[in-house]
């Protein structure tokens, strides 16, 4: 099993989520994160889903999405190719004896401090999900109360757009 | 193909729709439309949600609705009443509505619809609509939903039938806003009759059907992420006519697709131009005629000894609009060991899914026919036909020593084999033949010799039992000058013989012959060959010296049509010949048939095909004739 990026650009319809992330446990696909949002243009929204799969059954998982009606176009975005990132927000136990030592890993990871309390931080932080890792195994001695944490979201390197010919489908076709 | 979708123009003429509606694998991405309909104005009307259905459907070239109408979807029966260009047929029951509508668009071609109401109406349509999913039938359910200020509050008689039937559609709607009826409705054809056909499902709100709103018709169709290729890659079809040129042991494993994409033209000009031996699956009996020499029947589960043959022995498969079943491929590991893959078909999907293709093509039938027959007779013309002496020689061996046959029983009571063969023979082949699901099933698979696509209709991929009698009776609605045989079993009848009542009340003549054994046949077969014969919840009490509950020939009766029994050989054909003089009404006849018949040959569930026993306990040795 390997570990995929793929960015679906769907129409921006309700039901649309559901139709895709109903796919993957039909197909028995295992959905490792996922993230949606809007795009710059209001009737294409964008979903990056991370998969863990073998290449035959991505190609499949990549046809049968394909065959979704609002989905208009998938992009399997490589690592090399691609910067992707993902959000944490995490609760750390922070009193005044420990907020220096909490303090010079935030700065260490360039993450920020969002949120303070006398007993604890809430730290703000984006990377690559290998970046958020070591954060975290760096803020665990102090005692991590709550973590959350986005799906990935993932953009290719270079001046190439995946959206502009899918744009051009739908303004063509509206 | 990405460019704008050209309006539906007005299909006033029924001929002319027919054809322009469905054309299911157009290149062209017009929905509902007809090229034959001159450029007339379009129609701009101010009416109520519920009149803008109707309209739509009038405009899309929808002849027949199939339906039951209830609370939700009430005020669309209204304007429904009063359309002369649509007709609506009132089932018994959903599941039969759905199950009419497929059959109504399997044996025309046509897109075939059907109508509830919200909730339990729309919950019993499932059925119908996952069965046209797996067999890639144009149907368009058109279900009434709660209001949408209702929606979400578990109102009365509200169900997600959206989400229901996401898994089993190819696409749905909810419409809430009756200014998107019309657009939704063109594109539900349009998406239903196009590339892979298959279901499509249009949940409407109450409400939009009682507010007030414009139908504009023709509709444009924005469907950005929707556009079947239809056209073949050029080099993939070259490599294809070099294999299939080449191979030395070829065989076309001829699919539903072919049906579906309308190519059985094309196909026997491949079939002829090759030479090569052809087997049609279950979904795909007629696409070439039985009685073409070089078909060996169908493959699979109960297919005949040389299709199954020619696919384990094969160096080269072309798999025409097939999907690599599991009922055809048995233990998949070792389908056609030996055999390169060439993968026709409009689905991308379906290539490589089971079995990887050497030569993958996507493209709509037709068009990869069309094109591949002048490449092939570039190749002959460069290199001359391929040998397949030999190997039609080790074929039509297996073809002399293993031909279709049974046993004729020993209890006395009637072959189902000797009944279903004397059906199709006095019958002839320009009938329509609709079967349920088992071992009658596989019978009239086998033992009626099919000469045309779309005379043979069944639930292949589901297996839905009970698919029979209301596929027959949309099949008649569909082609009323053919005689229409619903080939039954007594268990599938059981399950939706209450459309009777529709044939009866709507002069829709179709003829039933239960198969009837007294149980349910296919699992009584398993238990007999896996499970020690022990009979668990298997006898179902209809048959000869049971207390007949119920008796088949007072239930149809009690329908209003004729019911006849046939107990004896002596009485088959003057009972089929009966059955066959009667136009007016439906008839049912009960033959009352051995219940230790057994469908032969068979290949065991999960095993390999080279495991094919010819009857029980015989398997041909073909690997000696290598």
């Amino acid at each position: 099993m390997s570990r995929h990026t793929l960015s679906v650009l769907v129409e921006n319809k309700p039901g649309v989520l559901t139709r895709v992330a109903g796919l993957f446990a039909r197909r028995s696909f295992n959905i490792h994160s996922l993230a949606v949002g809007p795009t710059e243009h209001d009737e294409i929204s964008r979903i990056t889903v991370v998969v863990d799969v073998d290449e035959l059954p991505l190609e499949q998982v990549t046809k049968q999405l394909n065959k979704l009606i609002n989905v208009i176009k998938i992009v399997e975005l490589e690592d090399a190719a691609s910067v992707q990132r993902e959000l944490l927000l995490v609760k750390v136990r922070a009193d005044a004896s420990q907020r220096t030592g909490v303090l010079e890993i935030v700065n260490l990871f360039r993450a920020h401090v969002v949120d303070v309390v006398p007993d604890s931080v809430v730290i703000e932080a984006t990377g690559s999900p290998g970046k958020l890792e070591a954060l975290l195994a760096a803020l665990e001695p102090f005692g991590v109360r709550e973590i959350v944490q986005s799906g990935t979201v993932a953009i290719g390197r270079g001046s190439r757009s995946i959206t502009d010919r899918a744009l051009e489908r739908v303004s063509r076709s509206a | 193909m990405t460019g704008p979708h050209p309006a539906p123009p007005r299909t006033p003429a029924p001929p002319a729709h027919g054809s322009a509606v469905v054309s299911p694998r157009s290149a062209s991405v017009s929905a509902a439309t007809s090229s034959t309909s001159p450029a007339t104005s379009s129609i701009t009307e101010q009416v109520t949600g519920a009149k803008s259905i109707v309209r739509s459907l009038e405009e899309v070239g929808a002849e027949v609705v199939f339906g039951i109408p209830g609370g939700a979807i009430l005020p669309t029966y209204d304007p429904l009443m009063d359309s002369t260009r649509v007709r609506h047929i009132l089932v018994r029951h959903e599941q039969g509505g759905g199950h009419a509508a497929a059959g109504y668009a399997s044996a025309t071609g046509k897109v075939g619809v059907c109508m509830a109401t919200s909730g339990p109406g729309a919950t019993n349509l499932v059925t119908a609509i996952a069965d046209a999913h797996m067999d890639s039938v144009p149907l368009v359910a058109i279900t009434g939903q709660v209001g949408a200020s209702l929606i979400g509050t578990d109102a009365f008689q509200e169900a997600d039938i959206v989400g229901i039937t996401l898994p089993v559609t190819k696409h749905n709607y909810l419409v809430t806003d009756p200014d998107d009826i019309p657009r939704v409705i063109a594109e539900a054809f349009h998406i239903a009759s196009t590339g892979r056909p298959g279901p499509v499902l249009v949940d409407i709100a109450k409400s939009a059907m009682q507010a007030q709103t414009t139908f504009t018709w023709p509709q444009e169709i924005s469907l950005p992420g929707y556009h079947p290729v239809t056209k073949p890659h050029a080099k993939q079809i070259r490599e294809a006519a070099r294999l299939l040129a080449t191979a030395r042991r070829p065989v076309l494993y001829v699919g539903g697709g072919v049906i579906r994409a309308r190519a059985s033209a094309q196909l026997r000009a491949l079939v002829d131009a090759s030479g090569a031996p052809v087997v049609t699956t279950l979904m795909a009996r007629g696409a070439l005629p039985d009685s073409h020499p070089q078909h060996l029947g169908m493959p699979g589960m109960h297919g005949t000894v040389p299709a199954v043959a020619a696919l384990q022995k094969a160096d080269l498969v072309v798999a025409l609009g097939a999907r690599f079943d599991d009922r055809v491929t048995g233990l998949l590991s070792s389908f056609a060991p030996d055999a390169a893959v060439v993968h026709a078909d409009i689905d991308p999907a379906e290539i490589s899914k089971n079995r990887t293709a050497d030569v993958p093509i996507v493209g709509d039938l037709r068009e990869v026919l069309a094109d591949l027959l002048p490449e092939l007779a570039r190749e002959h013309a460069q290199h001359g036909k391929p040998d397949v002496e030999a190997w039609w020689a080790f074929l039509s061996g297996l073809r002399d020593s293993f031909p279709l046959g049974f046993d004729e029983t020993t209890d006395g009571l009637l072959a189902p084999q000797h009944v279903i063969s004397r059906i199709g023979e006095l019958t002839g082949p320009d009938a329509v033949y609709v079967a349920g699901v088992g071992q009658h099933q596989m019978w009239a698979a086998q033992f009626i010799k099919y000469e045309r696509p779309n005379a043979w209709l069944n639930s292949g991929g589901l297996g839905t039992m009970g698919y029979s009698v209301p596929a027959a009776m949309g099949a008649k609605v569909g082609q009323p000058d053919r005689t229409v045989w619903a080939i039954d079993g007594d268990g599938c009848f059981q399950m939706t013989n209450q459309e009777l009542a529709t044939c009866t009340i709507n002069d829709i003549p179709i003829k039933v012959a239960v198969i009837n054994n007294s149980s349910l046949g296919m699992v009584r077969q398993w238990q007999t060959l896996f499970y020690e014969s022990r009979y668990s919840h298997t006898d179902l009490h209809t048959g000869h010296g049971t207390r007949r509950v119920p008796d088949f020939v007072k239930l149809a009766d009690a329908y209003g049509a004729v019911g006849l029994r046939c107990e004896s050989k002596a009485d088959v054909d003057a009972t089929i010949k009966r059955a066959l003089e009667i136009n007016d009404q439906p008839v049912v006849v009960d033959f009352t048939v051995s219940r230790d018949a057994m469908v032969w040959p068979m290949i065991a569930s999960g095993g390999s095909n080279d495991l094919i026993e010819y009857a029980r306990g015989i398997s041909p040795a073909w690997d000696r004739e290598d």
